[in-house]
């Protein structure tokens, strides 16, 4: 393990002062000849199938690819993504290294540095798509996922950040709400019983815990470095505290735990939970627009920051059709794909999309955007917090299991 | 009755069944055998990785490292007990209202209620139902909501109901589903145990109508269904979509636990996985060893009760009590698709309104036409396997009964080593096989395909298929076979003009019964059908993860639509076939 760590570490530094010179433009030959490929394969996209308007926005890109590319693109849709993670190891440990079941997968954080270490995915593609010159490199989190450098062997797809939900009408004015970790425990005990988190290892109560850890932790630098098992304990420490205290005056009294957002969203809706959280800032106003949350909900972030980071499309190993899939990823990636991906009423996902590349009508039309009452703009989200290294979540997830979890 | 004595073979053509005794006898085990052979093979799947043996993932030597870290699991006692005893009390309960049920009301208005109420309740897939149940009993779900007016409550109390940690909402929903099921297996048994008879005897020295019916007829009612009931057992233990909605989070079922870790990013916890599904395996090898033993001590029990000699004339009260659990399980299940059906086609609906504020088709026009694709692979996978396994069942049912000598009104057994295998994906866990059962599946280069799904459905549909079909086929009167013979019919002809007419009826069913089953199933379809083969039930799954409740309602509504269907055809076709013949209407 050891060992790994440090060719990790090395390859981070190699990523980071080799990083933007390798990057190439790539030559419209060899992309035409991609395109030229990609004619009447088959792209299996792996991809979570919970939400109908995700589902209808994949269903679209589906028609689009057909029409101009000739790509016939199936939507698999996931319960969880560590299944299509699962499929791959299991057409590893077969032999099946050629024309295996999935072409395509949508993937972030853990389950991608659980791929890229067993060596399931293909070589590094996104940073020779066309329209990589117009995503925002600079954020770090597109080349880093998780502290993780990508190495191109992803190909951004959309923005993450998290923010607050509560609804006003029951649970008072947005000034009276929380800005800090700290502030949110006490809410908490002010309103007994209204405050809860998925239980880890749902990826949403994770993130909450790596939310927390952020804010609380003495020296927020070692996040960025994998657990060392020496300093874990103490570094850890004020996490504990602050879940021992709030253990008490959870819904449920920490007996139960919601299963993952959309239970928790669900809660919101019934006026069980005051405060709930999500990754996705527009979902709140998406749901509104199902029905599936009062109108009256609305956003919140800490002023001091809260996590961010973006998701990702990856083409594993063995799939038989990666020219098309490369297609696809092009096409996610074109302003017009990210463009619709961001208007509220189809999805309301924020773009990887570096507005100052754009031409000037893109631009425009991405700022016309009206993004609904219950979403914030791009510039009302705060600074963003730095996801941990994913060792660290394994770590909490674990500590937290026999905490809390038994 | 030294008549009686003289053997004879069923179906009597002897120069037809002595052609191929060998074949006939080979019929039987080869079908069992071959429906076995995934479970076998999906076990050795795992017992490798447990072991610390899987090359892909770096795991080349064994050791015990796995059960190590197994071991080191916080609250693996606590989920091990909670599926052991959800195992044992889920059958209990659901054994006992039913012997109840049946003591009360064998012969009344109340059985033929019930028997008529079958066919729907079974056709709701065990997820529907739950998700049901919990849009109802939570408390934001409809009880609550109606006592909030009266109550004053503006919002759900904070109340530990759903994911309780003793599991009681998580047995409650399974209780309310595996009575249908023993109910099922137990009306087809009730004939050979001669309730009217055995009763009527009992009565006239003075037993109560209850006291009849268990000292009587319940125990051979029981015997013929102990192996349904053994299976509730194994299902009651390793049960995952009903825990994952109904059962509790910290900690949950071992068999969700074990979902977990499969599905974990982390691939080292293939290993942890695979020896908790051998863990599994033992806790459900555990609660069926109880459960044998307390068949022993119910079977003293009820002989000492019997010696004692009281005649439990009093029974009036104990009969209405009776009804409860039963009345209960139905009412919960139909009052359950009830909310479902009102979610989904709900607006904005707020807690404590009774009612959504606004209804809208919405949910149900952006649906139907994506499920338009998962209804017709779902009907087509569950018409197949339903149909072959209906005729391999009808092979091996007859060419055992052809090839085995007995005397005459001795009823054909399948001997025990059949059952077993035929049974073995029933009593073995699913989870604790199906990922096995995926690497082979992968390995063998098979493109997930429709036969292919078929196939591995019809493991598991077979055996419910046979459960359902094996009663009613020996039972039927071998005569008939005899007076066919004299007319100069051979043994193909008599099943197929005498046998197969008179029982269509419990064929239908029977078929019914396998339809569903594969509608239902999730974990083979997802891991076997690779995501590319989608039926209603892993598209209801996939969607359900949205937690939306209106899609979840629309979704479970169409996965009990469409075996409510076939359950509905079963019943309505005999009545057409045989509306002329008065002798067939109870068939």
């Amino acid at each position: 393990m050891k060992l790994l760590r440090s060719a990790l570490a090395s390859v981070v530094l190699l990523a980071i002062a080799g990083g933007p010179a390798t990057a190439q433009e790539p030559s419209s030959d060899e992309w035409s000849a991609t395109v030229e490929a990609a004619k009447g394969q088959t792209v299996y996209f792996n991809a979570w199938g919970g939400s109908q308007n995700i589902n209808d926005y994949i269903q679209w890109v589906a028609d689009e690819v057909s029409e101009r590319y000739d790509i016939t693109l199936e939507h698999v849709k996931l319960e969880d993504t560590a299944n299509a993670v699962a499929q791959v190891l299991a057409e590893k440990a077969a032999g099946r290294n050629e024309d295996g079941g999935i072409d395509l997968i949508w993937i972030n954080g853990e389950n991608f540095a659980s791929m890229k270490e067993q060596g399931l995915l293909a070589d590094g593609f996104a940073t020779d798509l066309p329209n990589w010159s117009l995503v925002d490199a600079d954020n770090p989190s597109v080349t880093t996922d998780f502290t993780v450098p990508t190495d191109g062997r992803e190909s951004p797809w959309g923005g993450a950040k998290f923010v607050f939900f509560t609804d006003p009408a029951r649970f008072g004015d947005l000034d009276t709400m929380p800005r800090t970790a700290d502030e949110l425990l006490q809410w908490a005990k002010d309103h007994p019983g209204r405050f809860s988190y998925p239980a880890p290892p749902d990826f949403m109560g994770s993130s909450f815990l790596k939310q927390i850890l952020s804010e609380k932790i003495a020296d927020p630098s070692l996040l960025q470095e994998p657990v060392d098992e020496a300093k874990f304990e103490e570094a850890a420490r004020p996490l504990w505290d602050y879940l021992d205290a709030l253990q008490p005056v959870l819904w449920r009294s920490g007996r139960d735990y919601p299963q993952n957002y959309p239970a928790m969203k669900q809660l919101l809706a019934d006026g069980e939970l005051g405060i709930i959280f999500a990754f996705n800032p527009a979902e709140a106003s998406s749901a509104i627009a199902n029905f599936e949350l009062p109108d009256t909900v609305r956003s919140f972030v800490f002023p001091g920051g809260t996590l961010g980071n973006t998701h990702f499309v990856a083409i594993p190993y063995n799939s038989g059709s990666k020219p098309a899939a490369k297609v696809v990823a092009d096409f996610l990636l074109s302003p017009e794909a990210q463009l619709r991906k961001e208007r509220p009423e189809i999805w309301g996902d924020p773009t990887v999309l570096d507005m100052e590349k754009l031409e000037p009508a893109d631009r425009q039309a991405f700022e016309a955007i009206d993004r609904g009452v219950a979403t914030l703009g791009p510039d009302e989200l705060g600074p963003v917090l730095p996801e941990p290294h994913p060792s660290w979540m394994t770590r909490i997830e674990e500590e937290w299991k026999a905490r809390y979890g038994s | 009755m030294p008549d009686g004595r003289k053997t004879a073979r069923n179906g009597s053509n002897d120069d037809d069944v002595s052609a191929s005794p060998r074949l006939l006898r080979a019929i039987p085990w080869s079908i069992a055998g071959l429906l076995a052979a995934p479970v076998a093979v999906g076990l050795a799947g795992v017992v490798l990785p447990a072991f610390g043996y899987l090359p892909a993932l770096g795991g080349t030597s064994l050791s015990l490292g796995p059960f190590r870290e197994l071991l080191a699991q916080p609250g693996l006692f606590a989920s091990s007990l909670l599926s052991f005893a959800s195992g044992l009390v889920t059958t209990a309960l659901s054994v006992l209202a039913v012997s109840l049920f049946l003591a009360a009301f064998h012969g009344t208005g109340a059985m033929r209620i019930a028997r008529r109420a079958l066919g729907p309740l079974l056709a709701i897939p065990h997820a529907a139902a739950a998700f049901g149940l919990a849009f109802l009993i939570a408390p934001s779900g409809l009880l609550f909501r109606l006592a909030a007016a009266p109550l004053g409550l503006d919002r759900p109390p904070d109340l530990l109901i759903v994911g309780d940690p003793l599991g009681l909402s998580m047995m409650a929903g399974l209780i309310a589903k595996e009575i249908p099921f023993l109910m099922l297996v137990a009306f087809a048994a009730l004939p050979q145990a001669e309730p009217q008879r055995r009763t009527m005897l009992a009565r006239s020295l003075g037993y109560g109508r209850m006291a009849a019916f268990l000292h009587t007829v319940w125990p051979s009612v029981y015997r013929q269904i102990r192996l349904p009931v053994l299976a509730v057992v194994a299902f009651a233990s390793s049960v995952v979509d009903v825990a994952l909605i109904l059962g509790p989070s910290v900690p949950p079922t071992l068999a969700v636990r074990l979902l977990q870790w499969m599905g974990d990013p982390d691939l080292s916890l293939r290993f942890l996985a695979s020896a908790g599904a051998l863990l599994q395996l033992a806790v459900t090898a555990g609660a069926l060893l109880v459960w044998l033993g307390l068949e022993r001590l119910c079977a003293r029990l009820g002989a000492a009760i019997a010696a004692r000699g009281r005649r439990g004339t009093n029974d009036g009260a104990a009969r209405g009590l009776a009804m409860l659990p039963v009345a209960l399980a139905g009412l919960s299940l139909a009052l359950g698709l009830l909310v479902l059906a009102i979610w989904s086609f709900a607006g904005l609906w707020s807690f404590p309104d009774p009612l959504p504020q606004a209804f809208t088709t919405q949910t149900l026009e952006r649906a139907l036409p994506r499920a338009e694709g998962p209804i017709v692979t779902t009907a087509m996978v569950a018409g197949l396997s339903g149909v072959i396994a209906l005729l391999a069942v009808v092979a091996m049912l007859e060419s055992h009964r052809r090839a085995v000598p007995r005397l005459a009104g001795e009823r054909p057994v399948l001997p025990s080593l059949i059952a077993g295998l035929l049974y073995l994906p029933l009593i073995v866990p699913q989870i604790a096989f199906v990922f096995g059962l995926q690497i082979l599946v992968v390995a063998s280069g098979f493109e997930p395909s429709l036969a292919f799904l078929v196939a591995v459905h019809l493991v598991f549909v077979a055996p419910y298929v046979a459960l359902a079909l094996v009663g009613p086929w020996f039972a039927l009167d071998p005569r008939y076979d005899g007076v066919a013979a004299s007319l100069r019919h051979g043994p193909v002809a008599t099943l197929l003009r005498i046998r197969i007419p008179l029982l269509l009826a419990p064929i239908l069913t029977a078929f019914a019964i396998g339809f569903a089953v594969s509608v239902g199933q999730y974990l083979p379809t997802v891991l076997i059908g690779a995501g590319r083969l989608t039926t209603i039930t892993t598209e209801a799954v996939a969607l359900a993860s949205g937690g939306n409740r209106r899609i979840v309602g629309v979704y479970a509504l169409l996965q009990t639509i469409v075996p409510a269907l076939v359950f509905l055809a079963a019943s309505l076709v005999p009545v057409l076939v045989y509306r002329r013949r008065r002798g067939m209407e109870g068939a």
